[in-house]
């Protein structure tokens, strides 16, 4: 951009307010309608809400497989299903879960709808690349089905070598599956980076950034980092099974541990993949519900992505029993711990936000709370099994199931429903039943914890993860767990229920209704067609409760962009009166 | 970077959501930056591989490497850096206007490319001809050496994946030189040739760790 053409810009932007809708007559769902306009849209909004019932359906999909191993799991031998049926269920609870439930949860389905709404974006940088990503996740998925029908899968979903080069089954179609499904995320990462870089409205400074998009910043830094790594894992089993290269297979002159080593590579830095976007929502909606400015900014910010710097240095704790070197194994051990440090950061800031806030309980912020227990007992066991003489004893027994299902769904499924219910009025323009909405959360709350408290238990005492048949003495604890999954498979039903209802029934949304500052709740209730019917310029941080509202609603007065990322937007120009 | 001005016409292919030329251009070419980390790191696994087996097998990637014909590979290794030169050119003639130097430079670049395809296919099918082929269907008796077989798997797995990159990039570079032809590219506009060509780039620079990784041991 010419330099002086700016410099007169500078100081000389005209901004004015513009008061969001509360009913809009036209927004991004009915101006363009039909089966064909869904299918072929380039609206980050839409591809988002395709999204949200892709992984809803596999939710309920890796769920019902969930269920069907804890009741198998009843009595300590067979309960109704074979040894073999009983392995390739949990395979796919497992990887269904994690490839095509978690991975896209908050990234793909929420952060789609949100990320350019929070930058003042008509989009994000690449929508026919956004589609794209979509498609393949799909194809992907179709892919993975067909594996199942084709054969099954029994290696978990790990699929470590030599086991999965050699067995039957359809290991082949189920990696080429997750390679098409891998290339989707990574290409969601490289939208995401460049849209947070290129995309920020006027006066959007990387300090006023909201720290969803931090976070999903963080996120997408692991995807295009650690999935193709993943990719190419995944080519090389493939390649293993057809042609029989030897790689990872010892009879041939090959490593199995190298395979480890590849797939942890991404799969440990995947976990946080799983989590870090999660963290985003949390601080979302602690800030809103407390009507008060986040507690440490910058260390949020910033932890996010040391939390996303570090989870690349700490895959060898997959594989203290694996027989890598000792000294290897103490230094993932100890950078393990390290990891426990901006997690923590995160956890006291998130406190210190509520400490004297104007805390309203609505279910979001329920849904956080639930979120803060289970999430901060799954991070103190992770620390647990990151020492190395006690997960000698503990690896591969219930206590390892019990601590990641804290993590990922007391903590990522946790944060991901509150997200849902913080922003569902957003995408939806409906309210939802608060009353029901709290029920839901307790339960789930509590039924989660029945399910995976007792794991803990059994699983120090032993009970190795994985097994169809077990000792007799391990049986109350499996059914309270089966008892427990079963509430939990009620609370999360209870949540669809009332959610579907709320699009047909619920009470119209405002387009505010959580009096939030951010700049997704400054535009009409559904948003338009193209998010903004003017620039938005920024001036206050997306948290500053301190300051009037009608701050957090300035456009440019005259049409043209006033863009260009050298642009300074000063308080000295603008004209509040006008509208 | 760009040489358009925002105060421009602004081009017909210019995206809804972009407020300008600028901005389009910029977010391009980091997308294109971005998604080379993840091609790197794609690379980077097999990389690793070869850096393991290397370390376990010293002697045999040297007595190995010496079926690798280091002359063809030395053609190979000349034909794809002067494919470089010519996509770089292609830019460069956009840069400058010169709507009739993008297409024929597009176009020795890819007829580069497919020198360096027949090449690698001759490479390949006269290997298989003596049984050497990846894996357990490795059959070739002149490499005194047990593991023979993981060295040509990591030699086909790696130039395999190159060269699927080399046609998917002569798959670009034909769409490049039809819409040249149609005159869509000019000073004003050339975002496709630009990340195009900054993908060519690292498919050259990868092969340029692969010749001496797989041809030029001792």
């Amino acid at each position: 951009m010419d330099t002086a053409e700016s410099s007169s810009t500078l100081n000389k932007i005209q901004v004015q307010r513009f008061k969001p809708d509360d009913n809009p007559d036209k927004h991004y769902l009915n101006e363009e309608t039909g089966l064909w306009s869904w299918l072929t849209t380039v609206d980050h909004k839409k591809i988002g809400i395709m999204y949200l019932a892709s992984i809803t359906f596999f939710f309920f999909i890796g769920g019902l497989m969930a269920l069907l191993v804890r009741t198998e799991l009843w009595t300590p031998a067979k309960t109704f299903i074979e040894a073999n049926t009983y392995n390739q269920l949990f395979t796919l609870h497992g990887a269904v879960m994690i490839f095509l439930f978690l991975v896209p949860s908050v990234p793909a389905a929420l952060g789609n709808f949100i990320l350019p709404l929070q930058l003042g974006a008509k989009d994000v940088a690449f929508p026919r690349l956004n589609l794209l990503s979509y498609y393949l996740y799909l194809a992907g998925s179709f892919i993975a089905v067909y594996a199942i029908f084709s054969g099954g899968i029994d290696t978990g979903w790990t699929f470590y070598t030599p086991y999965s080069s050699s067995t039957g089954g359809a290991v082949t179609t189920m990696t080429f599956g997750v390679f098409v499904i891998g290339f989707s995320s990574i290409l969601t990462g490289v939208n995401f980076i460049t849209t947070i870089h290129k995309m920020r409205a006027p006066g959007l400074t990387w300090d006023k950034l909201p720290l969803f998009c931090w976070g999903l910043y963080a996120t997408s830094i692991i995807q295009i980092l650690a999935t193709p790594v993943l990719a190419i894992t995944l080519a090389l089993v493939a390649m293993e099974r057809i042609l029989g290269i030897g790689i990872f297979d010892p009879a041939l002159g090959g490593d199995p541990v190298l395979y480890q080593h590849f797939f942890w590579f991404y799969s440990h830095p995947a976990v946080y993949i799983m989590i870090v976007p999660g963290f985003g929502v949390v601080s979302e909606i602690i800030s809103t519900f407390s009507k008060k400015h986040i507690f440490g900014y910058w260390a949020i910010a910033l932890s996010s992505l040391a939390i996303a710097f570090i989870g690349f240095l700490v895959w060898g704790h997959h594989m203290f029993v694996s027989g890598q070197a000792t000294l290897a194994s103490m230094v993932f051990s100890f950078l393990t711990f390290l990891v426990g440090i901006p997690t923590g950061i995160k956890m006291f800031n998130w406190t210190a936000t509520l400490y004297k806030g104007s805390i309203k309980l609505a279910s979001p912020l329920l849904y956080i709370f639930g979120f803060f227990f289970l999430f901060l007992v799954g991070g103190l066991t992770g620390i647990v099994l990151g020492s190395i003489a006690l997960d000698v004893h503990l690896h591969d027994t219930y206590y390892v199931v019990a601590h990641f299902h804290f993590v990922m769904v007391g903590g990522m499924v946790m944060a991901f429903l509150a997200g849902l219910h913080y922003w569902w009025p957003k995408i939806t323009g409906k309210m939802y039943n608060e009353t029901m909405a709290k029920i839901a959360c307790g339960i789930i709350f509590v039924g989660f914890n029945v399910t995976f408290l007792p794991q803990f238990v059994m699983g120090s005492q032993g009970m190795p993860r994985r097994y169809f048949n077990y000792i007799e003495q391990f049986q109350p604890f499996h059914q309270v767990s089966t008892i427990g999954s079963y509430i939990l498979g009620l609370g999360f039903l209870m949540v669809f229920y009332y959610l579907v209802k709320s699009i047909y029934r619920g009470k119209q949304a405002p387009a505010n209704p959580w009096g939030s500052r951010a700049l997704e709740w400054q535009i009409s209730a559904m948003p338009p067609l193209h998010n903004f019917h003017h620039t938005p310029v920024i001036i206050n941080g997306p948290y500053d409760y301190h300051k009037p509202m009608e701050e957090f609603q300035l456009g440019l007065a005259e049409s043209g962009n006033g863009h260009g990322h050298d642009v300074e937007v000063t308080k000295e120009g603008e004209d509040l009166s006008a509208e | 970077m760009a040489n358009h001005s925002s105060s421009a016409s602004e081009s017909r292919f210019m995206q809804h959501h972009f407020v300008d030329a600028d901005q389009q251009f910029d977010a391009a070419k980091m997308g294109m930056w971005i998604f080379l980390v993840t091609e790197i790191l794609f690379f980077g696994g097999l990389f690793a591989a070869y850096v393991v087996y290397r370390l376990w097998y010293p002697e045999l990637f040297t007595l190995a490497s010496e079926e690798l014909n280091t002359l063809w590979g030395g053609v190979n290794t000349v034909v794809l850096i002067g494919s470089s030169l010519t996509v770089a050119m292609a830019i460069k003639s956009a840069q400058l206007n010169q709507k009739k130097n993008i297409a024929i430079n597009l176009g020795i670049t890819l007829a580069l490319a497919g020198v360096f395809m027949v090449i690698k296919y001759f490479e390949w099918t006269h290997k298989f001809h003596l049984g050497i082929f990846p894996g357990e269907f490795y059959s070739f008796e002149g490499i005194d050496h047990p593991k023979a077989n993981i060295f040509f798997s990591l030699y086909y797995l790696m130039t395999g994946l190159h060269g699927i990159h080399v046609v998917i990039g002569m798959g670009l570079m034909a769409w490049l030189l039809w819409r040249s032809l149609k005159g869509h590219f000019n000073s004003e506009y050339y975002t496709p040739v630009e990340i195009t060509g900054l993908y060519w780039h690292l498919v050259d620079i990868i092969w340029i760790f692969l010749f001496p990784l797989f041809y030029l041991i001792d």
